[in-house]
Formats: structure tokens, C-alpha cells, sequence
């Protein structure tokens, strides 16, 4: 071996060590929050309400607020989403107009969450008067991950060959009829990961939530769009530094946690899956 | 086509059209409601509601910012001659101080002498500068009611303090925590900086299949990890441990708000790293090694030159995302709104100031008003940030 080459396999090794350390981080972090959680969850830990000063009891309505929020987020955001993305992707071809709304989807997608809780909060609460709400959180949330799902459905679209709409044309389809019979089946797969990626974000969202929907402890469920609710990573929060006994609450905690890294995780793996499917299905073709 | 078929094509593509101006529509209204609310705190000042700062008819001071009331009320200055008057000692009194100088006979049954006494102890008293609730002020009060200068933009950048809740004039100086936002992110993106470029450089370029297969999932998982369970493992882990490890009063520090963002900013940067490093045509990277140039030889001159705008991109972008950062943070530096000196002082960033103290800011006052500014600040920042990223992008060095 030369001295260049056992340089360079020397550099190539150090690289291999920073590499596995990114690893290292994400299986410390995922193995001490799964380890202490894991004691802690159970039936009763995700069906029952917080009581003593949320030193015991479990996370039911913030299981129950972030399911609400991801719903109500994501029925207003992936229509306009998709929609959006296929205007941008089907309609517009490289002019100002579609330069001009990529940017804007682009600075969208910059502004810090903390910036887009002072927006709901002025308009959705205060100046439409929803007052702390789904609905207002719900709104901020969905505004949030729009850019997401605009930016994944467009990806999707992009990889739809040419050839096949080309060849919906030639068979006398309208523009409307290929996109709902080709385009789209072909697309949807990609389209359904940017769907799960996006409720993984929305789910462990807080900044944008706090002034907008969030509740410290309400140990009822939400009874229309108007009520506001608890959610899983404001409880985290909450147990972590507010609450009335944080050392107490520490157990609490470690399942909170715990249950939002299992949502993302298992929302990943579903990610994945549809994307090994969806991958197969166009070898097959 | 049937004039129905074409009707709902032209209605399909309105809808679409409507829904593409969403985001843009919503880029312009979040600056107009920032703006609405954040520019209002500069059109008024921020002595306490219903309070009037009143001082001796003969003191020819014509107005005091409200930073010098408050400096006034703390002692901080001490005579006239600081803020524009004659040669006297200012004597500071609140409406605390001032009853209690008198006795319970002289003020009267439920204080209805109290107004009078003020206003007389006012015009006897030279140099004093008494702050009283309105309702305690005579109708026909002959002393003077000083008029307090609206808070100006340059005292709220530059003002090195940020006290909300000081008595009577609270003090909104935004420049320690616009310092703190620059140090936990400039010390978050040092660290993550050489991991995440040698991380990226290794996965485009060295590794084989099975070692990718492995690092993009860990790296969608990093980036999906909600930050708010960042910040508790930064709490309960590397706060105790920082304390610990540097002998310290207190673990929340600068150092630990920046750990859990570089962690947080890794995905970001590896992912627009790599696929900067992809983007290098197989034909350079070919020449190169046919001239006889080792692998390594062939990255360090070829390859990572060319990347260069997308590495660039990949930095700024991750500063960007760092900045923004709220809960991570809010929940490990430990929030004290100080000038920070070294990594291992706590410090307060400003998403963290707008998070915490947004719930108990009066809807409409001050304070309220005080925080949008903070959220202005903000966005002015990540807003330049991302159209550095997008200028880089698009001109290739």
C-alpha cells in the first residue's frame, strides 16, 4: 500500500466513525426514552384520564387533541395541497406565476413554528374570534404542513412518465380525465407518504399550538370543533417544566414521550412501506 | 368536447388555481398580521396602564423615554442632569411610598385626602418624580405631568435589557435575546457542521448500498423526532451531565441549547449536502480519476468544489432552521434575558422568549406587542436566511 492510499483509507475510516455516531445519537436518544417509557405504558396509562396533579393516572385527551388536531389539519391541508401541487405540476408551465408561488411556498415553508402561533393566535383566535380551539390549532397546523404535501405531491406527479399522459391524450381523454384516471392512480402511493410524513409532523408539533389550541389539563374530551383540547407534545412540555410536581410527573413524562416516538416511528415504517409497495407495483408494470 | 365537459374544466382549473394561491396568500397575511400587531408597540410607551409620572412644576424637563423611568425608579439615575434637567437629585416615589408619608389621620377616610397631599407634597419637592395611578390625581393638578416618549426602534434593538414586568416602566430591549438566538445557533451549526458534512460526503461518495440503506432511515427518523421530545431528552440528559461535567450552579446553559439543535440540524444538513455532492456529473469525477488521482484526491478537488454552492446552501439552511427552533430550546437553556459571554451561561433566545411569555402578555398591551415586534425580528431573520439559500442554489459558483 502506497502512502496516499493508506491516507486515504485511514480518512475514509474516521468518516466511517462520524457516519455510525449519527447513528449512535438517534439509538441513545430512541433507547432512553424507550427503555424508562416503556414501564410506564400500558391500556390503562393510554385510556384513562391524568388525575393527582398529572402525577398519575394517563394521557387519554391528549391522545384524544392530537388525533383531533391531525384530522382536523390535514382535511383542510391535503386537499388544498394536492390540488395545489397538481395546478403547479399539471397546468403551469416554467412562467413567473409558477416561479412566483414556488417561492412563496418556499418562504412558507421557512417561517419558524413559534412565528406561525403568533399568526393563528392574531388571526384565527383573536380577529376571526375562535377563540383557544380545534379549529384555530387545526388551521395554524395545517397552514404549517402545506408546503410539505405541495412539495412531496409535486415529486409524486414529476415521476409520472410523460408517455403515459401522452398516450391518455391520444386516446381523446380530456386534461381533467387524465389526471383522475392516470395520473393520479399512478402517483397516489408517493402522494400517501407525503400524507403520513406530514401527520408525523403535525402530530409532534407544539409551538404553533400553544396560543392557539392547547390546554395545561383538561381532563375531558372536546365536544365540538370550538372546545380546546389537550395535546401530547404540549403535555410533554407541561410535565417536563410547568407542571405543579415535576419530579413526580416524571414517570408521566417518560410515557408521553414514549408514545409520541412510537407514532413517528410507526408512521416512518408506514411511509416506508407504502413506498417499497408502490416501488414493486411499477417494476411489475 | 360538450359545453358541460369543457364547464367543468374551466370551474377544475379555477379551483386549482385557487388553491395554488393558498400558500402565497398566507405568506402575505402572516407579515400583515405580525406587522399590524408588532409595529403598534412603537406608537406608544411602556410605562403601566393608568399610571401618570408627574414631577415638580419648576423642572424643566420636557419628556423621558420610558427606559429612563425605569432607570429613574431603580436608581440607576440619579440626578436630573442625566436626562436633560437642572443640576438636582431626582427623588424617585411611588404611590406606595408617597402614602406612607403620611398618616392614616392626614389621608382621611378611604384616602380622600390623598390626592390633595399629593399634589402639595409634588409642589414643595423640587427634584421629586412621583408615578400615580390616575385615579389618584387631582382634576385641576397644578404640578407637571410629564409626557413619556414613545419607545423607539432603536431602543428596542439596541436596549440591553428585557424586563417585561418592571415597575412602573417595563423595559422591552430585544438586543440580548437577538445575541442569544445567534449564539446557540452559530454553536449549534459549528457542531453539527463537520459531522453532517463528512457524514454526507461518506454517503454519497464512499459507502456502499447496505451502509446507506441503513443511514437514510436513522436520518428520516432524526429529522422526524418532534422537538419538544428533543428538549426533554436534552433535560433530563445533557443538562444534568453539562452541570456535572463543567461544575456548574445550573446545567441549562448556551452549550445545551446548542447540543440539541446541532442533533436537530443534522438532517437538514446531510440530506441537502448529499444531494448537492450527487448532482457532481460522473464524467468530472471520471476524468479525474483516470488522470491518476486517488479517491480522495478526486473528493477534495473535484467533487466537494463543485458541490460548493449546495454545501453552502446546506449551512445557511441549517443556521436558518436553528434559529427558528423554539421548545428545544425554550426547555434546556435556561432562559435568563442576558448578554451571553460564554457557552456555559444560560441564555434566552427569541422563539423561546415568544413562547413563554406570549400566555400571560396582556391581549393588546404592551407586552403583547412587545413579543410580535420579537416575532418580526424573527421572520426578517429566517427570511433572509432562506433567500440567502435560494440565491446560492440558483447561481452556481
Amino acid at each position: 500500500m502506497t502512502g496516499k492510499q493508506l491516507k486515504q483509507s485511514l480518512v475514509f475510516n474516521i468518516f466511517r466513525l462520524i457516519s455510525l455516531s449519527v447513528v449512535a445519537i438517534l439509538f441513545v436518544i430512541l433507547g432512553f426514552i424507550v427503555t424508562r417509557g416503556i414501564k410506564v405504558v400500558n391500556w390503562e396509562f393510554l385510556t384513562s384520564m391524568p388525575k393527582d396533579q398529572m402525577t398519575h393516572g394517563g394521557i387519554y385527551p391528549a391522545i384524544i387533541g392530537t388525533l383531533c388536531l391531525i384530522a382536523g389539519s390535514m382535511v383542510f391541508a391535503f386537499p388544498i395541497g394536492v390540488m395545489s401541487a397538481i395546478y403547479m405540476n399539471e397546468y403551469l408551465k416554467e412562467s413567473f406565476l409558477k416561479k412566483f408561488i414556488r417561492t412563496m411556498t418556499n418562504n412558507l415553508a421557512g417561517i419558524p413554528s413559534i412565528v406561525f402561533g403568533l399568526f393563528g393566535m392574531a388571526l384565527f383566535v383573536n380577529t376571526m374570534k375562535f377563540g383557544d380551539s380545534i379549529i384555530a390549532g387545526s388551521l395554524t397546523l395545517g397552514l404549517m404542513a402545506l408546503p410539505v404535501i405541495i412539495r412531496t405531491t409535486e415529486e409524486a406527479l414529476k415521476s409520472v412518465d410523460d408517455s403515459l399522459r401522452i398516450g391518455s391524450y391520444a386516446l381523446g381523454a380530456t386534461r381533467l380525465q387524465t389526471i383522475r384516471r392516470v395520473v393520479l392512480p399512478v402517483a397516489f402511493p408517493n402522494i400517501l407518504t407525503g400524507l403520513i410524513l406530514s401527520i408525523g409532523r403535525v402530530s409532534g408539533e407544539t409551538a404553533p399550538i400553544l396560543f392557539t389550541v392547547a390546554a395545561y389539563f383538561l381532563p375531558k374530551l372536546p365536544s365540538s370543533i370550538f372546545d380546546s383540547v389537550m395535546a401530547l407534545p404540549y403535555h410533554l412540555y407541561v410535565l417536563t417544566t410547568s407542571g405543579t410536581n415535576v419530579t413526580e410527573s416524571r414517570p408521566m413524562a417518560y410515557g408521553t414521550a414514549f408514545v409520541l416516538i412510537m407514532i413517528v416511528l410507526i408512521l416512518n415504517l408506514l411511509a416506508n412501506l407504502v413506498r417499497r409497495i408502490a416501488g414493486k407495483k411499477t417494476k411489475m408494470n | 368536447m360538450n359545453p358541460l365537459k369543457r364547464f367543468i374544466e374551466k370551474i377544475t382549473r379555477g379551483v386549482l388555481f385557487t388553491s395554488s394561491m393558498v400558500t402565497s396568500v398566507t405568506v402575505l397575511l402572516v407579515v400583515l398580521f405580525l406587522f399590524k400587531e408588532g409595529i403598534g408597540l412603537f406608537n406608544q410607551n411602556s410605562v403601566e396602564k393608568h399610571l401618570v409620572i408627574a414631577v415638580n412644576s419648576e423642572n424643566p424637563v420636557s419628556a423621558i423615554s420610558s427606559t429612563d423611568v425605569k432607570s429613574i425608579f431603580n436608581q440607576d439615575i440619579t440626578n436630573w442632569k442625566q436626562v436633560g434637567g437642572k443640576d438636582l437629585e431626582i427623588l424617585p416615589r411611588s404611590i406606595d411610598e408617597l402614602a406612607a408619608q403620611f398618616t392614616e389621620e392626614q389621608l382621611g377616610e378611604g384616602f380622600k385626602n390623598l390626592s390633595s397631599l399629593i399634589e402639595t407634597y409634588i409642589l414643595e419637592t423640587p427634584g421629586v418624580i412621583a408615578s400615580i395611578p390616575d385615579s389618584y390625581l387631582k382634576n385641576d393638578f397644578k404640578g407637571k405631568l410629564i409626557p413619556l416618549k414613545k419607545i423607539s426602534l432603536k431602543e428596542f434593538l439596541t436596549g440591553t435589557e428585557w424586563i417585561p414586568t418592571a415597575h412602573p416602566a417595563a423595559v422591552f430591549g430585544a438586543w440580548p435575546l437577538i445575541l442569544g438566538t445567534l449564539w446557540v445557533s452559530l454553536g449549534a451549526i459549528l457542531l453539527a457542521l463537520p459531522i453532517g458534512l463528512i457524514t454526507a460526503i461518506y454517503m454519497s461518495e464512499v459507502a456502499g448500498q447496505r451502509f446507506r440503506n441503513i443511514l437514510k432511515p436513522v436520518i428520516e427518523l432524526l429529522s422526524g423526532i418532534p422537538s419538544v421530545v428533543y428538549g426533554f431528552f436534552g433535560l433530563v440528559v445533557l443538562v444534568p451531565l453539562i452541570q456535572k461535567l463543567f461544575k456548574l450552579g445550573v446545567g441549562e446553559t448556551a452549550l445545551a441549547g446548542s447540543i440539541v439543535l446541532a442533533i436537530m440540524s443534522l438532517p437538514t444538513i446531510i440530506t441537502i449536502a448529499e444531494d448537492a455532492l450527487r448532482t457532481t456529473p460522473r464524467a468530472l469525477k471520471e476524468a479525474s480519476l483516470a488522470l491518476g488521482a486517488s479517491h480522495w484526491q478526486t473528493l477534495v478537488r473535484v467533487i466537494i468544489p463543485y458541490a460548493k454552492s449546495g454545501i453552502i446552501a446546506a449551512v445557511i439552511l441549517g443556521i436558518g432552521r436553528a434559529v427558528g427552533e423554539t421548545m428545544a430550546v425554550l426547555m434546556v437553556t435556561g432562559n435568563a434575558s442576558v448578554i451571553p459571554h460564554t457557552f456555559l451561561e444560560p441564555v434566552r433566545t427569541i422563539p423561546a422568549t415568544i413562547a413563554a411569555e406570549l400566555g400571560e402578555a396582556p391581549f393588546g398591551g404592551t407586552h403583547f406587542k412587545a413579543l410580535f415586534a420579537l416575532g418580526i425580528i424573527l421572520f426578517i431573520m429566517t427570511f433572509v436566511f432562506n433567500t440567502l439559500v435560494e440565491t446560492v442554489k440558483t447561481k452556481k459558483i
